[in-house]
């Protein structure tokens, strides 16, 4: 069975902001995320995070599995969704709050 | 309440400062994650789903109106305006910078507070029951020892590096408000036939994914020789609790693996080494200068009978309801226990924001009360009250939100943080117990229905003692999407029982559904003044079991 797509994520060690990897450095929200079709380049950006995890940046990089439909992400797993958004109790906090994105569960 | 020495203050001072330089060493990166995430565990930082989260110790649920005060300043100056209290008597906030922590312990440390021993494997936060030093049923006031525990426990070396974490509650009274007999280790108070005071030890409760009732190690253990007794439990749990597996690391396996009997005679043996040596005996002046501490409030000769609470009830149906829900027998005449129900109609089980802090610091003020608890049912109780006072408290909780009349009652539910918040979390929590309160919304309803604890957990780890609630609800992921088992018949009380699973479980959009399902059938069969929990015990799960799957396709 074809893998599907991921994203590597982290959080930000100074504020644990959630982060996702997108072409050499990171951003913070989910719609910006770098999509990567296969395992192997997955697995080379993973191993590249490392460098930022050295460099005091990041905390914690992994990948997460995510399908693309009509141009947006979506993650599989619902614990990426409501990373990705804030707590569905709370949409006044977190990235969700900021208009940026927000998904429903 | 508790004042700390200069001790306690330099020890308090001084963490924070190591701390300090342990998070400069991290982000210097002379420390890596690996070797610094230890550390800001022992200073109660956790990194979670959207952020850091500090979680502060309430030592025995008790604050000042000073500390309140602090812990607003916190919500406001460093969090997103609001704190959670948890089942633990603690207060989590859940967004905090790591570049800030530092300056939030150093504010902390003002008021006498921490966040030491709110995670890693050592003695956690003491708890005690809420209604300590206010009930009319209790034996003696557990703070104390509570305290005193808390004095021993904090960086015991021999303790600081345990198989598991461990958790110690202390009650005072019969009726067990601390959930005793699902900890690690509790102290109750009891007195014995010659009328002496003393302290009955269990050990080998818990929780999470393997739950267990506590059996007694010790029937009756002198008060001075408390210290001696719990520090040989510990012994034998240090030497003999399985390091090898984290989920077979905690005392409840040791207790069940031994055999309580059997454990008993370890703990026995070594109680007796450690008196031999007789360097735990806590001294009579000692507990006698920690009990001070403690001593309640000058309380005012009062009549039982209020006639301004007596007005206000035959005035205003709703302080009416609320009295009769939310008011407890204190123990002096005139005086009244007041849960503050941190569970409105539809909102997050045991938030409060920095302004409904404040505002309670400036109630707390305003009629002299020195104190609030903090309830490992995520609500807050003011614990001596007079009773003429109520109506303006009940006017003024009203216009905070602050006035939910549910204590008790099916819609005050215990959750965890879930999903929503927590990393270990399979299934969110917190939207579970809005939708229940909102279905169970109507107030004739609830108290036609009558006590009826529902807990709810987002994970096996049971945060939210799903297995000690008369109906328990845990969250689980199945192939990404949540779904919820539904257990009757807990009891977190003296009657201590773990719930027992009812069948599959619901969808999100179905659990609301089963739970009502199963009230009803509890309504239709009750007998009497018969609780949920007695019905559920006396006719079995059978029938409940029916009616909540009633329509489903498989067979029961």
């Amino acid at each position: 069975m074809a893998s599907l797509p991921q994203i590597l994520t982290a959080n930000r060690l100074r504020d644990g902001d959630v982060v996702y990897w997108r072409g050499g450095s990171w951003v913070t929200s989910l719609a910006d995320a770098e999509v990567f079709p296969d395992d192997p380049s997955a697995e080379a950006v993973l191993k590249a995070a490392d460098a930022f995890v050295k460099g005091r940046e990041v905390v914690n990089p992994y990948l997460f599995d995510v399908r693309i439909a009509a141009g947006e992400i979506k993650p599989v797993k619902e614990r990426e969704i409501i990373r990705a958004a804030g707590p569905t109790v709370r949409p006044d906090l977190g990235k969700q709050s900021l208009g940026k994105w927000a998904y429903d569960v | 309440m508790y004042r700390y020495d200069e001790f306690d203050a330099r020890f308090v001072k001084e963490r924070v400062a190591q701390f300090r330089y342990q998070v400069e060493r991290r982000l210097s990166g002379e420390l890596t994650e690996d070797e610094f995430k230890p550390l800001r565990l022992m200073n109660g930082l956790y990194l979670q789903l959207h952020a850091y989260m500090l979680r502060i110790a309430v030592p025995y649920g008790t604050l000042s109106a000073r500390q309140l005060r602090m812990l607003a300043h916190i919500a406001r100056k460093y969090d997103k305006g609001y704190g959670h209290f948890t089942t633990r008597q603690n207060i989590q906030f859940n967004w905090p910078k790591l570049v800030d922590v530092p300056d939030i312990l150093d504010d902390l440390a003002t008021v006498e507070m921490h966040a030491l021993q709110t995670s890693g494997n050592c003695i956690r936060n003491v708890t005690a029951d809420h209604f300590a030093g206010a009930a009319a049923d209790e034996i003696e006031d557990p703070r104390p020892i509570a305290e005193i525990i808390r004095q021993w426990s904090s960086l015991h070396p021999e303790f600081s590096y345990l198989p598991r974490k461990f958790k110690i509650a202390v009650g005072g009274a019969a009726h067990d408000r601390a959930a005793l007999k699902f900890h690690d280790v509790a102290v109750e108070i009891v007195k014995n036939d010659a009328g002496e005071t003393g302290y009955r030890v269990y050990a080998g409760g818990g929780m999470g994914r393997t739950p267990y009732v506590g059996h007694v190690v010790g029937d009756f253990v002198a008060k001075t020789d408390i210290l001696a007794f719990l520090e040989a439990v510990m012994r034998v749990y240090n030497q003999s609790g399985r390091r090898d597996n984290i989920y077979k690391a905690r005392i409840k396996i040791l207790v069940n693996a031994l055999g309580p009997e059997e454990m008993r005679r370890q703990v026995e043996r070594e109680f007796a080494e450690i008196k031999t040596g007789g360097t735990l005996e806590v001294p009579a002046e000692e507990i006698a200068r920690i009990t001070d501490y403690f001593a309640p409030p000058k309380f005012e000769p009062l009549s039982d009978a209020s006639p301004e609470f007596e007005a206000a009830r035959n005035a205003d149906a709703n302080f009416r309801a609320w009295s009769d829900i939310n008011l407890s027998t204190h123990r002096a005449p005139g005086y009244s226990i007041v849960t503050i129900s941190l569970k409105p109609i539809g909102g997050v089980p045991g938030d409060a924001s920095h302004e409904q802090l404040d505002a309670l610091a400036d109630l707390m003020d305003q009629f002299g009360i020195a104190e609030i608890r903090v309830s490992h049912e995520q609500n807050l109780v003011l614990p001596h009250v007079r009773k003429k006072d109520l109506p303006a408290i009940h006017t003024r909780l009203a216009e905070l939100g602050l006035a939910t009349a549910n204590a008790g009652l099916v819609t005050d539910i215990i959750a965890c943080p879930g999903l929503d918040y927590c990393d270990l979390a399979n299934a969110r929590s917190i939207p579970i117990a809005q939708r229940l309160s909102e279905r169970f919304a109507d107030l004739k309803r609830q108290r036609d229905i009558g006590e009826l604890k529902i807990k709810i957990s987002g994970c096996i780890n049971a945060c939210g003692h799903h297995h000690a609630g008369h109906i328990g609800i845990l969250g689980v992921d199945k192939k990404g999407v949540e779904f919820y088992q539904l257990q009757l018949g807990g009891s977190g009380a003296e009657d201590a029982s773990i719930g027992e699973i009812l069948g599959p479980g619901f969808g999100e959009h179905e659990i609301v559904d089963a739970v009502e399902r199963v009230v009803d059938t509890y309504l239709e069969k009750r007998e009497g003044s018969e609780r949920f929990l007695d019905t559920v015990r006396r006719l079995g799960l059978e029938p409940f079991k029916e009616r909540a799957y009633a329509g489903w396709a498989f067979h029961i």
